[in-house]
């Protein structure tokens, strides 16, 4: 393991109640990579994207962004901070156009207080410029721009998905941590996500965490995977390392092998 | 004439509240049954302002708007972490003990109610203050700190990883609608020029929450619409004295089942409004045709 850590855990637990559903979780995210976190329905994979973005208060252990603890922060101080997600059931501004769920996003880039758009002084039209520009030029990239006027509801399920990435990305995020980013997604659709998350990556130099089932997606580009089942680590390594882990076969791709 | 200037005063007036409850209800989502209780804050403190202090009606204006705001700090906090359905039940209890307290209070009157109050409200008071809240309530939705509102409306959760305090728009929300549901009430107090707790009941706030889902949620012009709608109903069907309110009633079920968004729901009628709805239209129907050929192109 080569660069500098972005994202550390150290020994993460949370209960609920009598419930671990994390424990003792320990792993790190590199900077500019990208890697996976597997692991069987209940494992506790989306826990952790709660624990890491302030949904959820840790009970013990410690998350570290960029060598400072952030588990005590407010979500959205997190999220200003530079951590941003998406969620396993899309949750996009449903009634707002394409355009606004990502207008609405960028408003991090504006430092204009209320007073300033209530009266529209000139620092509101300057930097609100900015934005509408910003807005569009990420819906550029990630190829949304001739969506941008439909509502966020009446998109396809793929493009949806594909938009609530654009909305994360208009935060500048530093680390991305994408849950489940191919869930009800066909081959087709899953490889072009592919492409879409590295290049996207490459862009904005981001370092991304992504929880998925689909293995093609995972073992395509994933530098570093760490494996957890019933919220315990289970193996921590390179793709080949984990893929050919006699446990994680056991628990996790064993069952997958015998489906097809 | 006296008779529909006085009508066209009294829509004035509740716009006032109903645009402040709008940006909380229609744009923040937060559904209060409590703002009649702003309202008698105002009312009571711009009377006091204006018959025991004497002072002129533009501080008493500024007074009654900024104590119902301040007010509204203290409630939010105790209440704005409260989730859905509690915030709204705990707006209820505030408006109630408001009204509680002014009945208990006898240098204000008591339960008797205060005549003789000065009239100063005039039509241009009301017109201009109309024009200035109507500004400031749309460029404030149309700004990042209102777009951040309506995200935490949409989905809350997302609002917070979008960077978004969630909290503190809220707190925003509210403290806004209290202070122009306060100028409100210091505009009523001073052209009824007669106050009484029952006049701010919970019927108060719930015909403030009426107009603004009637009008539509999340539009502003809407919310103009419905209140003029529903403060000139019960006075047009004056002749059917006991059926006005039956009337009033039926009209807002009628649009509560016909149109559950409210007359216009989510959509502004201005120019850029008109054109957003046309333009969601086109590119909703290119998208769908797209998909189509999509399909067609598959099968083939």
């Amino acid at each position: 393991m080569s660069g500098v850590t972005i994202l550390e855990l150290k020994s993460l637990t949370k209960r609920f109640g009598g419930l671990a559903a994390v424990n003792d979780v320990s792993f790190k995210v590199r900077e500019g990579g990208i890697s996976g976190l597997i692991g069987p329905n209940g494992a506790g994979k989306t826990t952790i994207f709660n624990l890491i973005t302030g949904v959820y208060k840790v009970t013990e252990g410690q998350i570290l962004f960029k060598d400072k603890p952030i588990q005590d922060q407010e979500p959205y101080k997190i999220a200003c901070g530079g951590v941003t997600r998406t969620f396993q059931n899309i949750r996009l501004f449903k009634e707002l156009s394409v355009f606004d769920n990502v207008y609405t996003a960028c408003h991090l880039s504006a430092k204009h207080n209320l007073f300033e758009s209530v009266f529209r002084l000139p620092r509101y039209w300057r930097e609100d410029k900015i934005l509408k520009e910003k807005a569009r030029s990420l819906l550029g990239i990630m190829g949304l721009e001739e969506r941008q006027d439909i509502s966020a509801n009446n998109l396809p399920y793929g493009l949806q998905r594909r938009l609530e990435i654009t909305r994360a990305l208009a935060l500048d995020p530093k680390l991305l941590l994408l849950d489940e980013p191919a869930a009800g997604m066909n081959p087709d659709e899953t490889e072009q996500l592919m492409l879409l998350i590295g290049k996207v990556r490459k862009m904005f130099n981001l370092s991304v965490l992504v929880i998925e089932h689909h293995m093609d997606l995972i073992m395509g580009i994933c530098e570093h995977i760490h494996v957890l089942n019933f919220g315990c680590t289970l193996a921590d390594g390179s793709a080949e390392a984990v893929a050919n882990d006699p446990k994680v076969v056991e628990a996790y791709l064993g069952a997958e092998e015998e489906k097809k | 004439m006296d008779y529909i200037q006085g009508i066209a005063v009294l829509i004035g007036i509740n716009l006032i509240a109903v645009l402040g409850l709008c940006v909380l209800t229609g744009f923040t989502g937060l559904f209060s049954f409590g703002h009649g209780g702003f309202m008698a804050i105002g009312a009571y403190i711009s009377a006091i302002v204006t018959a025991k202090l004497n002072l002129p009606f533009s501080v008493a204006i500024l007074a009654g708007g900024l104590s119902a705001g301040i007010i509204s700090v203290f409630i939010g906090q105790l209440t704005l972490k409260l989730k859905g359905d509690y915030f709204c039940i705990a707006t209820m209890g505030f408006g109630e003990a408001i009204r509680i307290i002014l009945n208990n209070t006898n240098y204000v009157g008591g339960a008797r109610g205060w005549a003789d109050l000065p009239q100063l409200t005039t039509w241009v008071w009301v017109v201009g203050l109309d024009i200035v809240c109507i500004a400031i309530t749309w460029n404030l939705i149309n700004s990042r700190q209102g777009r951040n509102m309506i995200a935490v409306r949409e989905e809350e959760l997302a609002a917070q990883m979008a960077g978004v305090n969630v909290f503190r728009y809220k707190m925003i929300a509210l403290v806004f609608s209290a202070v122009m549901a306060g100028i409100a009430g210091a505009l009523l107090a001073n052209y009824l020029q007669f106050l009484r707790p029952t006049m701010f009941n919970m019927l108060k706030s719930t015909d403030l929450t009426i107009m603004v889902i009637f009008g539509g949620l999340g539009s502003i012009s809407g919310t103009i619409v419905g209140t003029i709608l529903l403060v000139s109903l019960p006075e047009v069907f004056r002749n059917f004295a006991q059926w006005r309110l039956v009337i009033y009633g039926l009209a807002v079920i009628v649009i509560m089942v016909g149109r559950p968004k409210g007359i216009m729901g989510g959509m502004e009628l201005t120019p850029s409004g008109i054109r957003k709805i046309f333009a969601a239209r086109r590119a909703k129907a290119t998208l769908e045709a797209e998909i189509k050929a999509a399909e067609r192109g598959d099968a083939a």
